[in-house]
């Protein structure tokens, strides 16, 4: 093989690898589950072990009822996770301008974390009605914090002798956050977001069980009441597809915009 | 005299960094700060360009005393080149230019004219990773010179270099210097470097660092760098400052 051969077969088994083992996984689960292996083993009935034939089939019979449900999901988690970046960056940037500020609110914003937000999902509930309030809250509650520690971290990360050498250009205080300090935030701030992302659909979900009437999560908790398995995982399939699109899309982003790296 | 410091004294807290330091450096000329490392040479540099006010004592640049008013007349160019990375090397060396209110395209036009000089042209639009440690040091000091500022503040400016690329930067920043006379400040640990660059070197003790010797380059910034450094007098000078180094620092009770 020649080196370029090589390098390409590298980059290719880096998709083919899991792909292959996904493939696998599935097939494994399509045997046992339509032999009636995995019921037999688990003590239930046939029809509540899908198999991904039949998950496959009931995401396509369901398309419109999973679509509908999921754009209210991946509503609630857009406009969550918007929430969580605009309150995040800003609590990031006013801790990293005042040191006041810093002493006196990091703290709390850590113990805020210690909260489970099933104890105060009910409570949202009561204050913000059943519609999709409580669920942008919960989804911004959960994601605002890995947002506000990673963009922190990342301005307070900057290079002291950097910002001495601004100084010494001439640069104002907003010059030196604007040409220094935010762009050495970015990678940082792009890896907590990444976390964010993927804690998002949790909360969505979540939201919707503690009170709904639509959503992926609202479908896969009425599913599992009246034991329609099969749509239920295909719900799941949606969600984490979901999931899997919004980080690609962000790790695209930060390809485009961490170019130093 | 164009910067002249007196009775200086600095201190973090509990750590004296510079006593009673008395020094003047007039235009136009080179001075060489050595000294061993750790002694404050960094941070005498630091307050002379108003990065930092002094414990004790005066610092004035052109007249001017306050911190605000230094930083205004000085340009520092630190140790490390500290290229800003999602800049492109003419972008980082416009960087006074900008903070200073120019247009983008003004900054890059008036920067952009330098790089020929530099040995940089070609490499306007490139990312300062893909530049070698040299090119990336005469970037830096692009900047510094782009500013316009009539105090260059160098800390220490090739100590990220190896051996025969430094020795082919001072010859280099010999060459810039005779071209286009500067007043400087150099920090440096290199007595060789700081006896070829500057008109007079100034050897500091350990910290808190004061002076202890005082010394007259005999060729500042000769064309032909190799030949002025093994020259007798030279040598003869280089000992007497590595030797004025090496002495036991008076401790002050």
């Amino acid at each position: 093989m020649s080196p370029q051969e090589t390098t390409r077969w590298r980059r290719g088994k880096r998709w083919l690898l899991p792909a292959l083992l996904l493939a696998i996984t599935i097939g494994a689960w399509q045997l046992a589950a339509s032999s009636g292996l995995l019921a037999n083993v688990l003590g239930v009935e046939d029809f509540l072990v899908p198999s991904p034939v039949e998950i496959a089939s009931s995401l396509w019979g369901n398309r419109s009822l999973l679509a509908e449900n999921a754009w209210v999901t991946l509503r609630e988690i857009l406009f969550g996770l918007a929430c969580a970046l605009a309150v995040g960056l800003l609590f990031a940037v006013l801790m990293h301008l005042s040191e006041t500020v810093r002493f006196a609110a990091y703290p709390l914003i850590v113990a805020s974390q210690t909260i489970p937000i099933v104890v105060i999902a009910p409570i949202l509930l009561v204050w913000f009605g059943f519609g999709i309030g409580p669920k942008l809250v919960i989804v911004a509650l959960i994601c605002f914090f890995p947002i506000t520690v990673s963009g922190l971290d990342g301005l307070r990360s900057t290079d002291p002798g950097a910002i001495k050498l601004m100084r010494s250009l001439d640069a104002s205080r907003w010059q030196i956050f604007r040409r220094v300090e935010a762009p050495n935030a970015l990678p940082s701030l792009f890896t907590g977001t990444k976390i964010a992302v993927v804690l998002a659909p949790i909360g969505a979900v979540f939201g919707e069980w503690v009170g709904g009437s639509s959503g992926l999560g609202h479908l896969i908790l009425t599913d599992n009441a009246q034991l329609e398995v099969a749509r239920e995982f295909a719900a799941v399939v949606v969600l984490s597809a979901i999931a899997l699109v919004l980080i690609g899309l962000l790790a695209l982003a930060e390809r485009r915009v961490v170019t130093w790296r | 005299m164009f910067v002249s410091i007196s009775g200086l004294g600095h201190s973090y807290g509990e750590l004296r960094t510079i006593e009673r330091v008395g020094l003047d450096v007039g235009e136009h000329e080179v001075l060489g700060l050595v000294g061993p490392s750790g002694c404050g040479k960094s941070t005498l540099l630091e307050l002379i360009c108003g990065l930092l006010e002094p414990t004790l004592g005066t610092v004035a640049v052109d007249g001017r005393g306050s911190a605000a008013e230094r930083l205004a007349r000085c340009a520092y160019m630190p140790q490390r080149d500290l290229l800003l990375p999602w800049y492109s090397a003419l972008d980082n060396a416009a960087l006074a230019l900008r903070n200073r209110g120019l247009g983008k395209a003004e900054a890059r036009r008036q920067a952009a004219a330098l790089f020929e000089r530099f040995g940089l042209a070609g490499f306007e639009s490139s990312p300062p990773a893909e530049l070698s440690g040299g090119m990336r040091q005469r970037v830096a000091f692009l900047r510094t010179l782009v500013s316009g500022k009539p105090l260059l503040a160098l800390d220490e400016p090739f100590a990220a270099l190896d051996a025969i690329t430094r020795a082919e930067m001072q010859e280099w920043l010999a060459g810039a210097l005779r071209a286009d006379p500067r007043t400087v400040v150099l920090v440096s640990h290199d007595v060789e470097e700081a006896l070829y660059l500057s008109d007079r070197v100034v050897v500091l003790s350990a910290r808190p660092a004061g002076i202890v010797a005082e010394l007259q380059a005999p060729a500042p910034r000769a064309p032909e760098r190799d030949a002025a450094v093994t020259a007798a007098d030279f040598v003869a000078v280089r000992e007497q400052a590595l030797h004025a180094l090496r002495q036991p620092t008076t401790v002050v009770p």
